[in-house]
């Protein structure tokens, strides 16, 4: 059986996106694909505790930011890992106009519809990958 | 009259498991209720992916760090590329001082731990207060 994909969002909380990347990543790794998929703390891989550098440099890695800063795209980067695949929130929220999520603690129905919406499209990825030789 | 600084207050909102989202819904309830003009913030993976200005926030304000378990990454990354924070806020410790089960599920909390979390941003907001005292 394959590892399983690291997950890896940024969490920004001082806006919506960040909360809908978290949010997306936890319905994937514990609803949508248990076991195939995992996160990890992003602020300790990148206080460079060592067995989450372990993984991350001996996994495949999904990274998944809400702004355009990227900060879990950049933060994975040190730690010279392979990114397998990246997703931003904001690419979603061009496609879904009519979406305004406006609350960053508890997601409003706009952030949940965007959260499901990204969780598949991350599935989707998870089960691409897999088909992949790693 | 005397100019209250505006404090800092930063999570770590870590991904491994429950504690993170705890740490996290506790600092906003601070931002956006119960210190909402007193607060500010800054996601813990843009201060350490940034650069001098993002570095500069904890010299900018008295900072706490909450931290959802004890490898304390939040105080261990301000202290390294900013300043000591101010004051630090284990969540695993002090939900074991409280006798409280941490939450069982990291996307959802449930009733107890949403008062949990209610509870942690009250502790959180009289830390607040006692910087803006000190200073």
């Amino acid at each position: 059986m394959s590892k399983p994909i690291l997950i890896l969002p940024c969490s920004g909380i001082g806006k919506p996106f960040g909360s809908i990347a978290r949010d997306a990543t936890f319905r994937v790794c514990d609803e949508l694909r248990p076991g195939k998929t995992d996160t990890l703390c992003l602020s300790l891989l990148v206080m460079g505790d060592e067995e989450a550098r372990n993984r991350v440099s001996s996994s495949r890695c999904i990274v998944v930011d809400g702004c355009p800063l990227a900060c879990s795209r950049n933060n994975v980067e040190r730690s010279a890992s392979n990114i397998a695949a990246e997703f931003k929130v904001m690419d979603l929220l061009r496609e879904n106009r009519g979406l305004k999520p406006r609350e960053v603690t508890f997601l409003d129905e706009d952030g949940e519809k965007l959260s499901k919406l990204l969780a598949d499209r991350i599935a989707a990825k998870v089960d691409e990958l897999m088909e992949e030789p790693e | 009259m005397k100019v209250r600084p505006k404090v800092g207050v930063v999570s770590c909102s870590g991904e491994c498991c429950g504690l993170g989202t705890l740490s996290r819904v506790a600092t906003r309830l601070v931002l956006e209720d119960l210190r909402y003009d007193q607060t500010a913030t800054i996601c813990l993976p843009l201060f350490l992916a940034g650069e001098t200005q993002e570095h500069g926030f904890a010299k900018e304000h008295p900072t706490i760090a909450v931290d959802g378990c004890g490898k304390l990454c939040a105080m261990k990354a301000i202290t390294k590329y900013s300043n000591k924070p101010a004051a630090g806020v284990d969540v695993e410790a002090v939900l074991k001082e409280w006798g409280v089960e941490p939450p069982k599920n990291r996307r959802v909390l449930g009733t107890q731990d949403l008062e949990t979390a209610r509870r942690l941003a009250k502790l959180l907001a009289d830390k607040v207060d006692e910087i803006q005292e000190a200073a």
